[in-house]
């Protein structure tokens, strides 16, 4: 297990997706891997910084685990910010034209599509939101 | 990181990205966008350099196309399998004209 406590700020982004791919590394992932898995951090890591704190500051702490029997990564973002769940959000509707489309909630929409298991706990006044991704197949 | 290479002929823009799109770039390209003028009918985005796009990308995308839809067309060329499917994820394949 690695962690990576950084304060919850924009400026932190390139930071973390440093920390991720570093692990990322050693693991023979794909590119198509790769870019998937750093999507999703950056949607996650830009909504901690964003909202879960409202304008204040605060840290984030973002942990990486390994699970070697299937093998998958998971990756789990904590922060102690007003209790939210981004995956109760609607999804957007990806059908609609251009001038009917709004952006909102595609970070998170793509995250559920891209990984295999996401979940949201609030836990001891910390969100915790892990995303798993198997690594191979 | 993220260039930006602007070519312009006449009425026709390209616009050649390198790099990175995402939340720290974006804002950069959302300002070429936004400073152009009402006489450009084509707006092309050469994303032959292009490693990595995220929502705010995506976002930058969409006003662009909206823009265009007013005053031209909007075309998006040599996207990578790996952004393509990003496209094809959001929905975005069928909202762009890609090439």
């Amino acid at each position: 297990m690695k962690e990576l406590n950084v304060e919850a700020k924009i400026d932190n982004l390139h930071r973390v997706l440093e920390f991720v791919d570093e692990e990322l590394e050693g693991l023979d992932c794909s590119i198509k891997l790769q870019t998937q898995i750093d999507v999703a951090v950056e949607e996650l890591f830009v909504n901690i910084a964003s909202y879960a704190y409202e304008g204040g500051n605060g840290m984030a702490c973002i942990r990486i685990d390994k699970e070697e029997m299937e093998p998958a990564i998971v990756i789990t973002f904590i922060d102690q910010g007003f209790p939210y769940n981004p995956l109760e959000r609607e999804d957007p509707d990806v059908t609609l034209s251009v001038e009917q489309r709004n952006i909102g909630g595609l970070g998170v929409f793509m995250v559920k599509k891209s990984m295999d298991e996401v979940s949201y706990k609030y836990c001891d006044g910390s969100n915790m939101l892990t995303i798993k991704k198997k690594l191979a197949g | 990181m993220l260039n930006i290479n602007k070519d312009a002929d006449g009425s026709k823009i390209t616009i050649a990205l390198q790099g990175r799109l995402d939340t720290t770039t974006a804002p950069q390209l959302d300002e070429e966008v936004k400073q152009l003028q009402d006489k450009v009918t084509e707006l092309i985005f050469d994303m032959s350099e292009l490693q990595y796009i995220s929502s705010a990308g995506l976002r930058v995308l969409l006003s662009a196309q909206k823009m265009m839809n007013k005053q031209g067309s909007m075309t998006i060329t040599n996207v990578s399998p790996e952004i393509m499917e990003i496209f094809d994820v959001t929905g975005f394949c069928d909202i762009l004209t890609i090439k």
